[in-house]
């Protein structure tokens, strides 16, 4: 696969009572690489990762994910993708182990396949030791990486992470971000939505700063930074969107 | 770690869509994968099982020795009669109370992302649904048991034979896959768990007002009326008799009917709950 991953042109999309929260949106993610849509909140960054999921149907505008599109052709983005939502979609009461198996049976695995992809999965993601005990007992960066495994079940293209180290600790965060970028290596690409600027600068190839449902700038860190003249990405993102953002306010 | 990446794209088969036969294969082994998550829960936790079999087993104290003297002088028969009457009762109360179970768990799969991860899979989405109605089925069979061990303990038994005492736990299973049905579209339309929750106390009429606990002949004449089509009520009495235990129906149009009517109406409202669900389920996807 080469040549651009995802592909988005023109993205509209608005809910009744709440004006347009897409407001053509322009995207393009080559192969292979992380890419970061970086926001506020309510800019619709969930909305676009739900319309190139297929989980929602835009009103206007195009997108190809892994070459499908993501409106006509529902099942083959379907085939190509794995998806963390901004919860863990996780069973707290069943095992690690018997979630990535219920998982991986559900992408049609048999059994034993089934079974041996859980036991890969979860050595990849450091859980082996933790692999039979229940998911409620897992720590926030344990679930999130279970998370991470149960979207990997199918080796997907693409990968799509909402926000994936929302109310994570500063360890756990680290962890997360360590898979993210084994995944980036082997060849998967990376679309996540963050509001940490530190994240989308540490992890990201290239960012797309969202602002009211459009592309407000777009490139790689280094570039934004010094299109701002700024050595942070929180000035960047100020100048941008006229709002300071928390890390920034403390600073 | 790359090669555990790629090695498992080798033995990932592709699904095959085109093929009729192959998919409804794929629905049914999805569906019990789905089924199989439920019924491993409650293996990891019993005590949600038990929890649910508490409001019938107090029920089995309360009425059938608290209030079962009283209940019985009024239909004037003995007590241990009484308890006859009303164990089928509450067997056909205990499928309506799953439905709190049902709601609740969907409408939390719902917040917690599990639908949505589902919807992104290749399974056929039908499967989510079919899962959970086939495990509240089996776990009914679970509770159906241990409810008539506790019965015999208290006095309760079937006089009919083989045949009947199947046809009338059949006839308990459809109803709970009724409730089942109806529980998952109320779990999809409500707001999350806690809302959920609060709407359980509908279930008490519901399950109340009808041939279950109180004889239908001691309510109000307008009240027995609603009673009687109460679907909870036809179920009863079709298994009551079944079972070979006392009834106290008044008969009706509905009670001579009861048989077709405990079999069809479950049969009718599940279809048209799963129709709407499938629905709904679809829709999320606006």
């Amino acid at each position: 696969m080469t040549g651009h991953a995802i592909l988005a042109e023109g993205l509209r999309k608005h809910y009744r009572g709440r004006g347009p929260v897409l407001d053509g949106l322009d995207l393009a993610v080559p192969a292979g690489t992380v890419h970061g849509l970086l926001g506020p909140n309510g800019a619709g960054k969930t909305t676009t990762v739900r319309i190139l999921t297929t989980l929602l149907r835009p009103d206007g505008g195009r997108a190809t994910v892994a070459g499908r599109d993501v409106t006509t052709d529902r099942a083959g983005v379907r085939a190509r993708i794995g998806v963390v939502g901004q919860y863990a979609a996780v069973d707290d009461v069943l095992t690690g182990r018997q979630n990535l198996d219920m998982y991986a049976r559900l992408h049609h695995l048999r059994a034993r396949a089934a079974r041996q992809r859980a036991s890969e999965l979860l050595e990849l993601f450091g859980l082996t030791a933790a692999a039979d005990r229940s998911v409620g007992h897992y720590s926030g960066g344990m679930r999130r990486r279970l998370d991470l495994a149960v979207s990997m079940v199918r080796s997907p293209h693409v990968l799509f992470l909402d926000e994936p180290t929302t109310g994570l600790d500063p360890r756990s965060r680290i962890a997360v971000w360590d898979a993210v970028r084994d995944l980036a290596r082997a060849g998967t690409t990376v679309l996540l939505t963050t509001q940490y600027l530190e994240e989308a600068d540490r992890l990201c190839d290239r960012i797309t700063v969202v602002d009211g449902g459009r592309v407000a700038a777009a490139g790689s860190p280094a570039e934004l930074k010094d299109r701002a003249g700024a050595t942070h990405l929180d000035d960047v993102f100020l100048d941008l969107t006229g709002r300071p953002t928390l890390t920034g306010a403390l600073r | 770690m790359t090669t555990a990446i790629t090695t498992a794209t080798t033995t990932t088969p592709q699904p095959h869509r085109d093929r009729p036969l192959e998919r409804a294969r794929w629905v049914v082994a999805d569906t019990w994968v789905v089924a199989r998550r439920h019924l491993l829960r409650l293996v990891r936790r019993p005590d949600e099982l038990l929890g649910t079999l508490l409001v019938p087993v107090m029920a089995v104290v309360m009425f059938g020795f608290v209030f079962g003297d009283a209940l019985g002088i009024a239909m004037g028969v003995p007590s241990a009669d009484y308890r006859e009457f009303l164990l089928p009762g509450l067997f056909a109360l205990t499928m309506a109370f799953g439905i709190g179970t049902t709601t609740i768990a969907v409408a939390s799969d719902v917040r917690g992302g599990v639908l949505d991860r589902m919807q992104t899979l290749p399974m056929a989405p039908v499967a989510v649904l079919a899962g959970r109605v086939l495990a509240d089925v089996l776990t009914a069979v679970v509770e159906l048991g241990l409810l008539m061990g506790l019965g015999s303990l208290v006095g309760w038994q079937w006089h009919g034979g083989a045949g009947a005492v199947a046809g009338a736990v059949g006839l308990l299973l459809l109803l709970r896959l009724m409730f089942s049905s109806v529980g998952i579209l109320l779990g999809l339309l409500v707001s999350g768990p806690e809302a959920a929750m609060k709407y359980f106390a509908l279930v008490f009429p519901l399950a109340l007002v009808a041939d279950t606990v109180v004889p239908t002949a001691l309510m109000p004449a307008w009240l027995s009326g609603i009673a009687a089509w109460n679907p909870l009520s036809i179920t009863v009495t079709s298994t009551r008799e079944l079972f070979g235990n006392p009834t106290a129906t008044p008969t009706s149009w509905v009670v001579e009917h009861a048989s077709a009517l405990a079999a069809g109406l479950p049969i009718l409202l599940t279809s048209l709950c799963v129709a709407l669900a499938l629905l709904r389920f679809r829709r999320s996807v606006r």
